[in-house]
This record gives C-alpha cells, structure tokens and sequence, in this order.
C-alpha cells in the first residue's frame, strides 16, 4: 500500500494550496518550527546531559524533570503542530524525500527510546535521583535521545534540498526505490517518467 | 563607510568561493549551524525561565548560569564559525538582506548584554539582585535572542 495518493489528494485540498502559496504564512510556520528547536530540542538535550551526568549534577533528575518537562512538551506540541502543517503545505515531495523519511523513522526511533526510558530507569528514578551520574540505562537513554535528535534536526535542514528528488532522474535505483519515486527507469535520460 | 566591497571580497575569498560552489558544504555547515541553535537554545533558556520563576526554581541562579556558561560559550563559538562560512558563501546577498542586518544587530547587543549585564546579574551574590531585576534581564536576553533567530531564518526567505 503506497500512501501517494493520499499524498496527492492532500496536496489538491484547498487549505494546502493555501499555505503553499502564501506569502507570509508559510515562512512564519517555518520559523515557529525552526525557532521551537531552542525551547524543545534546547531543554530536551538539558534534561540528556543531565541523564549523562554532564552538567546540572548537583540539581535532582525529578526537578529538571517536573520543572522543566511542561516547556519540553509545549515545545515538543508546537513542534508537531508546526510540522504537520509544513508537510500538510507540500506534502507529495515530502512523502517522495529521503531525508524526510529518515527522519520519520528516527522520530519512531526517539520515541521508542523515550517509551523504554520511562517505562524501565525512570520507574526507579528514587533510587538515583540525586545521582551526579545516574545508572547505565540512564546515560543510554540519554546519548541515543541526544544523537537522534541531532539526526532528526539535520534530516529536517535536509529536507529543502532536491538532490535526491524524485524529479531529478536519473537517480541511483536504491534512491528511488528508498524514496518511492515512480519512474521508468529504462527510459532515457529526460525521457518520460 | 560602505561595506558592499567588503561583502564582494567575502565572497570571492577561497573559503567563501569553495563553500558557495559545493554542492554539500553550505547544507552541512547550515546543519551544523542549527545544532549548535539548539544547544544555545538550551543554555539560555534555562537560566532566563529560572530568573522569570518558571524553570528550575529550586536551583540557584547562579549555580544554573554556571553550569550553563559553558555550553553556552561552545555553541555560540560554533554558531559563529558556522555562521562566518554561510557569510562568506553569500556575502552579497546578505549585504543587501533586511533580515540579515536585523540579526546581526540583534546578535550584538545580545552578545554585548550576556556578557555583561547578564553574567553580572546571573552571577551575583544571592540577596542582591531582586526577582524583578532578574525578570527584566531574561526578558531582554530571550527577545535579543529571539531577534537573532527570527531574523537568521528570515535570511533564507528573501529573495
């Protein structure tokens, strides 16, 4: 089952031939998007390295946690709501891009991470909260959230460029397959696709 | 004083040339760029939420902009050698940006400002600065900050 058509149906919808072509409102969802990395991405990697026993040490993991949790998920909800919007505005060549895909599935990946942080070593964070350097499984939740949000913020930058579009044939076989570009590609080159 | 020569040199320099003619480089480094926007986002915002009484307020301010002076400090080296090669990648364009002079004007006065009226206000001895004071500091420093990053992103839209 190919999600395209439901791609094309959604970017034949009024609302995304709207912001699409707007003038204004689409680069200001992208800056609240792009500027919301501070307030999510900022406090989330504060909360990591807190995690690694980097820095914040002498300060509980459940204060940085109940204190600074409400501005991660304000951020984290401003994040999607932006973001749905963005693909919503150009959604067949987001669906169609391979950084964008990469990035769906380290989203899946960093929310696996955070699922199974919070359903094991957070469960007995008690017992380590005022631990300058909490245990292992901490410090692994911590280093795996930092690195995939790192990836998940370079995929996103990435996304702008049309290297790797589907438009842009001939493409190496693994890139469109990996992409789901529809294309002939015994044609020629600039040949019909 | 016109600077529009200078931005033309920028952009013929080697470095800028090179940056400008690859097809990875400006990505790369703007990728950098923005994660290093992060982490500064971080830096600054927990201690400008806990001096306006919304962040970790059992910790000490100064204790949290000691902590977070370092990784401040980092990012914002990174965020300037990242920043300096998108320059010089497209110097003209950015001279005759709107945005681009709106985010560095803004980028001094908030480096200025965290530098010395913050540090001075974070660092203090405890009892002498007053929660109002520390209000009015981390309002400053975030809508500094925020002209930094609105007006960088808006960089990228003008044509």
């Amino acid at each position: 089952m190919s999600l395209l058509p439901f791609c094309q149906w959604l970017a034949d919808t009024p609302g995304s031939m709207a912001l699409h072509e707007s003038l204004y409102m689409y680069p200001l969802v992208e800056s609240a998007h792009v500027l919301t990395l501070c307030v999510f991405v900022g406090v989330a990697a504060t909360f990591d390295l807190r995690l690694l026993g980097i820095t914040l040490r002498n300060v509980p993991v459940t204060d940085i946690k109940r204190r600074l949790g409400p501005w991660m998920s304000a951020g984290f909800v401003v994040m999607v709501i932006t973001g749905a919007l963005l693909f919503y505005a150009i959604p067949v060549r987001s669906y169609q891009n391979i950084f964008f895909r990469v990035k769906v599935v380290m989203l899946i990946a960093a929310g696996l991470n955070a699922f199974v942080f919070h359903s094991n070593v957070d469960r007995r964070v008690a017992e380590w909260d005022r631990d300058p350097v909490p245990p292992r499984a901490a410090r692994r939740a911590g280093a795996a959230s930092l690195l995939l949000w790192a990836v998940i913020i370079v995929c996103g930058r990435m996304i702008a460029y049309n290297w790797f579009d589907c438009d842009k044939q001939p493409q190496r076989h693994i890139v469109n397959v990996a992409e789901g570009c529809v294309v002939d590609e015994r044609a020629p080159e600039g040949g019909p696709r | 004083m016109n600077l529009l020569p200078f931005a033309q040199w920028c952009e013929a320099s080697t470095i800028g040339n090179a940056i400008r003619t690859s097809t990875w480089a400006f990505a790369v480094i703007e990728s950098v760029h923005l994660l290093a926007l992060a982490a500064i986002g971080g830096a600054v915002l927990v201690v400008d939420l806990r001096m306006l009484g919304l962040g970790l307020s059992e910790s000490r301010v100064r204790d949290l902009a000691r902590d977070a002076f370092p990784w401040l400090v980092a990012s914002l080296v990174v965020m300037l050698v990242t920043g300096v090669g998108l320059f010089l990648s497209e110097a003209t364009k950015c001279y005759y940006s709107t945005p681009f002079w709106v985010k560095m004007t803004s980028l001094a006065l908030a480096m200025t400002f965290t530098f010395t009226v913050r540090r001075w206000v974070t660092l203090a001895d405890e009892g002498r600065v007053g929660p109002l004071a520390h209000k009015a500091v981390a309002l400053v420093s975030l809508a500094l900050w925020f002209g930094v990053g609105a007006g960088g992103r808006w960089i990228g839209f003008s044509a």
